[in-house]
């Protein structure tokens, strides 16, 4: 008697659950207020990661250029805040026009108003986004620390991000051509790591080395700094990785803690590797790992399980590592490292995503869960990436290089940026 | 009236000053410096580069003393700040010619 009431209950229930479902479909989209917390706060947190950035380079650089190389990080708050209001986001978001640019219908915020998008306020979506257009070419400056014009940089970071970012992040969240394709990238792999790793690499060899560079020694001048920033950008990453979801949901919590496990992976990766190969385990390595192993998941968070978390993170912290080695090799003179971190990081998780993504978690499978399929559409979106990342970035560069110049003169190197072009020090001791 | 310009280790400034003061010297100067005798510098480690650290962090103290003081100045000093290994530093002793307390305009040994 009482198995049945329960089974008629349960079946009762159901039937009310599918007709709300049912009725919810052919409501107009509607804000929930859970998202919406959730959203504001992933917000914030991601801002966090500018100035937490900047710490992470600055105690990298020479302490001539410590506030030369906080600012580069700092000042895209400003510009790329303005940027992105003005017509970044229209540029991203707006109506496709061809699968490679979204159209002026948001230009100045035009028509970006409260009213929902998702189950968030559009404006909400468009300052999240907001938030990645500025971290990105902050993520470039580590690169071009100690020897680039200040006001060439800003005029490179608005070409940069309209030419670059904004075709790129239509192309993987605008509705593009890469989004049509099937590609997974959850939080910016392609988008936000490959674009600025690659398009460091292709500065930093325009640009030229740090005079002095590789024979004169140029040491950190203070980690802790380095260790604040990594934790900084540790704590804005659930932010960014979890927050892309656009809502407080299950794949939310799936891509927060996959953020965690690959970083943590990632520290033990780096850690590991130079303590094999150098004989010691040091801070800059646990601190450097933790960051590639966030890279790293930034596009699988939300289609990878636990396990897969710590092989991709383990991975990107290996080889990241290795890649800052080979630098050396080949010459160029990528001064913290972006091309290493990022480039290579983003490009790792980019492809093990299509290994390891899972139907269970995210809708997708990858290879290893029998779809070899979407590797390859992985590595076509990689290379997309790659190629355009680098020869716009290029281009931008030898146009300005052309007009405005890039590099400060050598009096003004050796004097150091903090005193040159700011006319301030970062400490008088 | 000497001069000893103690070079030593760091970590062995607090005791080196308590061995001087048991002493009964009023005043030592010191100042932190970075030099290599001997020992040479170290390696350091950034992201798999080796870096090599040719000046190595010392402490230098600076005091002046009757003569008579010199040396088991020199004595406790070597006590406090020997550790036996290399890089322990070295005590140069100078004559001094004049003293003067710029308060009072006291000169010579009632000047130290």
């Amino acid at each position: 008697m009482t198995k049945l009431t329960t089974l008629i209950f349960m079946f009762s229930m159901g039937l009310i659950f599918t007709g709300a479902e049912a009725f919810a479909g052919e409501e107009e989209p509607k804000i929930v207020a859970a998202d919406t917390a959730w959203m504001l706060i992933s917000c914030a947190l991601v801002m966090l990661m500018v100035p937490g950035l900047a710490l992470f380079y600055g105690g990298m650089d020479r302490s001539k250029n410590i506030l030369s190389t906080l600012l580069l990080s700092f000042v895209c708050l400003g510009v790329i805040t303005v940027q992105w209001t003005l017509f970044g986001y229209s540029l991203a978001f707006g109506g496709d026009v061809g699968k490679v640019i979204g159209d002026f219908s948001f230009v100045a915020l035009n028509g970006v108003g409260l009213e929902p998008n998702g189950t968030i306020p559009h404006q909400l979506f468009m300052v999240f986004q907001m938030m990645f257009a500025i971290l990105t070419p902050a993520l470039i400056s580590g690169a071009l620390v100690g020897r680039m014009k200040f006001k060439t940089f800003v005029v490179f970071i608005i070409l940069w991000s309209t030419l670059v970012y904004d075709p790129l992040c239509h192309w993987v969240w605008g509705g593009g051509w890469i989004s049509d394709l099937g590609a997974l990238d959850f939080a910016g792999g392609l988008v936000v790591h490959i674009s600025s790793g690659v398009s460091a690499l292709a500065a930093c060899i325009l640009l030229g080395k740090r005079k002095g560079f590789p024979a004169e020694p140029m040491p950190p001048h203070n980690l802790t700094l380095t260790l604040l920033g990594a934790g900084l950008l540790w704590f804005g990453w659930f932010g960014f990785n979890a927050g892309s979801e656009l809502a407080a949901d299950a794949v939310a919590a799936s891509a927060f803690v996959v953020t965690q496990i690959a970083a943590g992976a990632g520290l033990l990766g780096w850690m590991f590797t130079e303590w094999y190969h150098r004989g010691k385990p040091t801070l800059l390595g646990a601190a450097s790992g933790g960051v590639a192993g966030l890279v790293a998941i930034t596009p699988a968070a939300g289609f990878v399980g636990p396990i897969s978390a710590i092989m991709i993170g383990v991975i990107a912290g290996a080889v990241c590592y290795m890649a800052v080695v080979a630098k050396h090799r080949f010459g160029y003179d990528d001064s913290l490292d972006v091309f290493a971190v990022h480039g290579i990081g983003g490009t790792i998780g980019a492809i093990l995503t299509g290994l390891f993504a899972t139907a269970a978690i995210g809708g997708t499978d990858g290879l290893f869960f029998g779809n070899p399929g979407q590797l390859v559409i992985q590595l076509v979106s990689v290379a997309a990436a790659w190629v355009y990342s680098f020869g716009v970035t290029f281009a931008i560069l030898k146009v300005l290089d052309a007009t405005m110049g890039l590099r400060v003169s050598e009096q003004d190197e050796v004097q150091g940026l903090d005193l040159s072009l700011h006319g301030e020090r970062g400490y008088t001791l | 009236m000497k001069k000893l310009e103690i070079v030593i280790k760091p970590f062995k400034l607090e005791q080196v000053k308590e061995a001087l003061t048991n002493l009964g010297i009023q005043g030592i100067t010191v100042t932190e410096v970075k030099g290599f005798g001997r020992q040479k510098g170290h390696t350091e480690l950034y992201r798999g580069a080796e870096y090599t650290v040719d000046f190595l962090p010392k402490v230098k103290i600076e005091v002046v003393l009757k003569e008579d003081l010199v040396e088991s100045a020199i004595e406790k000093t070597i006590k406090a700040a020997s550790t036996g290994n290399i890089g322990d530093g070295k005590i140069f002793v100078t004559p001094v010619e004049e003293v003067v307390r710029i308060r009072t305009g006291e000169r010579g040994e009632e000047a130290i």
